[in-house]
C-alpha cells in the first residue's frame, strides 16, 4: 500500500533532530511495551510481516504524530483483536479509548502466490528494472524505487516473500538481492552527485533491462 | 527506574493507559508474563546496545583476518563475539575508505541490527531521517555533523528487506599500538549506523 510509512524521499519533514545520550526506554511503558509485542507475537503465531503491516495500516494522522513505541502499542493491539485473543471493549474500557490500525484492505486478498523458487535468476552486475507494482497490502518495495533502473550489487538467500506471509501466512521462498541506483536516476536534477543508494529487494519485484 | 510511583504520582498519559491496558489484559489472561516483560526490557536495557558492536569494529581493526570474516558473513563473524538473537540473522558489514563514505536507513520502517546496536534511537525511527537520507544524503549528513568531501561516494543502505547493515568506520588515525578495549571506547553507535565518524 502506498501508505505515509513509505518515507523514502519524502520532502517538507524538517530537521533530524537528535537527542543527546539518549536513553534505551524513556518510559516504562516503551520497553514494557516492547517486550509484550515481542512475547504476543509469539503467542498468536504471528509472523513479522502481519506486525508491520498492522502498524502501516494506522490512521496516516495518527501515525505521523506518535512515537515508534506508540506503533508497535497500536499494531499489537490491533491483531490481538483481529485474531479475537482480546476484545475492543476491553480495551477501551480499561483506558478510556484505544484507537486501533484500518482493517486490511479487501484488495490485499489478491496476492499473487507465485511458486517457490530459491535459484537466483539475476548476477552480480545485471542491470534491473523495478516493477511498477501497485498493491494494496503490505509489500516491503518502497515507492521511491519504482519503475527506476539499478544494477544488482549483491545477492542474497531466498527468503519468504513478504506479501505472502502477511497475507496468507505462507512462506514462499524468492531470492534477495540488494540493488544499486544512481542518485540521478533516482531524484534526476534534484540529485547530490557522487552518491547511490542500494536497496534490498525480492526477486518478484525486479524485470530485465 | 520506574516512572509511574512517588508520593505525588503524575496521572497517567493517554498512551500510557493503553500500555497498562493492553499489558493487564494479557498477563491476566495468561499470553505474557510479567516475569517475561522484565527479562526483555532488563536485556535491551542493559546487555544489548552498541558496545556489542563497538567490540566488533575494535577486532576488525586489530585483527585482519577478523576483518576479512566479518566482511565475508557478518552474523558468522559477530557471533564469533557472542553476539547474535533477533534481527542479526543477516548482517552485511559495510567498510568505509578514503573512497567510499556508508550509511544506513530503513526507509519502511525502522530495521536494524539489535545484537550489535540495540535499539535504535528515536531520530533514526523518526520521519525526517527516514525521507531525506536517500534523498539528500550529504546534506543531512553534514546537517548532523559528519561532512562527507565531494570526492567521497556515498553509499546509503535502505534495509528493506532481510539484511541488516553495520558500518565499519575507518580507524581513526594515530591509534597504532592502541589496545583493542581501548579502541572500543573509540567507537560510536551513529559511526556504526554513518553518521559519524568514530
Amino acid at each position: 500500500m502506498d501508505g505515509v510509512h513509505d518515507l523514502g524521499g519524502m520532502e517538507g519533514f524538517g530537521p533530524v533532530e537528535v537527542e543527546p545520550d539518549e536513553p534505551t526506554f524513556h518510559h516504562d511503558w516503551e520497553g514494557r511495551t516492547f517486550a509484550i509485542a515481542g512475547g504476543a507475537l509469539g503467542a498468536g503465531g504471528f509472523n513479522t510481516p502481519m506486525f508491520r503491516h498492522a502498524i502501516e495500516r494506522m490512521d496516516p494522522g495518527h501515525y505521523l504524530t506518535s512515537s515508534y513505541y506508540e506503533h508497535w502499542l497500536t499494531g499489537v493491539a490491533t491483531l490481538l483483536v483481529e485474531a479475537e485473543m482480546i476484545s475492543c471493549d476491553d480495551l477501551d474500557a480499561r483506558a478510556g479509548g484505544f484507537p486501533l490500525s484500518r482493517p486490511v484492505s479487501d484488495a490485499a486478498g489478491d496476492v499473487d502466490v507465485a511458486t517457490a523458487n530459491e535459484t537466483a535468476r539475476f548476477s552480480v552486475g545485471d542491470p534491473v528494472r523495478v516493477r511498477d507494482v501497485q498493491f494494496a497490502g503490505h509489500t516491503r518495495c518502497p515507492r521511491y524505487i519504482r519503475g527506476r533502473r539499478g544494477v544488482v550489487a549483491r545477492v542474497d538467500a531466498a527468503a519468504p516473500i513478504p506479501e505472502v506471509e502477511a497475507h496468507r501466512r505462507e512462506r514462499v521462498l524468492d531470492p534477495n538481492y540488494s540493488v544499486r541506483f544512481d542518485a540521478a536516476e533516482l531524484w534526476s536534477d534534484a540529485s547530490e552527485p557522487n552518491a547511490c543508494v542500494h536497496v534490498d529487494l525480492y526477486e518478484r519485484y525486479l524485470e530485465s533491462v | 527506574m520506574s516512572d509511574d510511583h512517588g508520593h505525588n504520582p503524575r496521572p497517567l498519559s493517554d498512551v500510557e493507559r493503553r500500555a497498562r491496558a493492553l499489558e493487564e489484559l494479557l498477563t491476566e489472561k495468561g499470553i505474557v508474563s510479567g516475569e517475561f516483560i522484565d527479562r526483555v526490557v532488563e536485556a535491551f536495557a542493559r546487555d544489548i546496545g552498541p558496545m556489542n558492536g563497538a567490540k566488533v569494529v575494535a577486532r576488525a581493526w586489530v585483527d585482519p583476518g577478523y576483518r576479512q570474516r566479518l566482511l565475508a558473513d557478518g552474523s558468522a563473524a559477530v557471533a564469533e563475539l557472542g553476539f547474535g538473537g533477533p534481527e542479526g540473522d543477516h548482517i552485511v558489514a559495510v567498510e568505509n575508505t578514503p573512497e567510499v563514505h556508508n550509511v544506513v536507513v530503513c526507509t519502511l520502517c525502522s530495521c536494524y541490527p539489535w545484537p550489535v546496536l540495540g535499539l535504535p534511537p528515536t531520530w533514526y525511527k523518526s520521519p525526517p531521517y527516514r525521507s531525506r537520507m536517500v534523498r539528500e544524503p550529504r546534506a543531512l549528513l553534514a546537517e548532523m555533523g559528519c561532512e562527507v568531501p565531494e570526492d567521497v561516494e556515498i553509499r546509503v543502505w535502505d534495509s528493506s528487506a532481510e539484511v541488516r547493515y553495520l558500518v565499519l568506520p575507518e580507524r581513526p588515525a594515530a591509534t597504532d599500538g592502541v589496545g583493542e578495549a581501548e579502541l572500543a571506547a573509540l567507537v560510536s553507535r551513529d559511526a556504526m549506523i554513518g553518521v559519524a565518524r568514530p
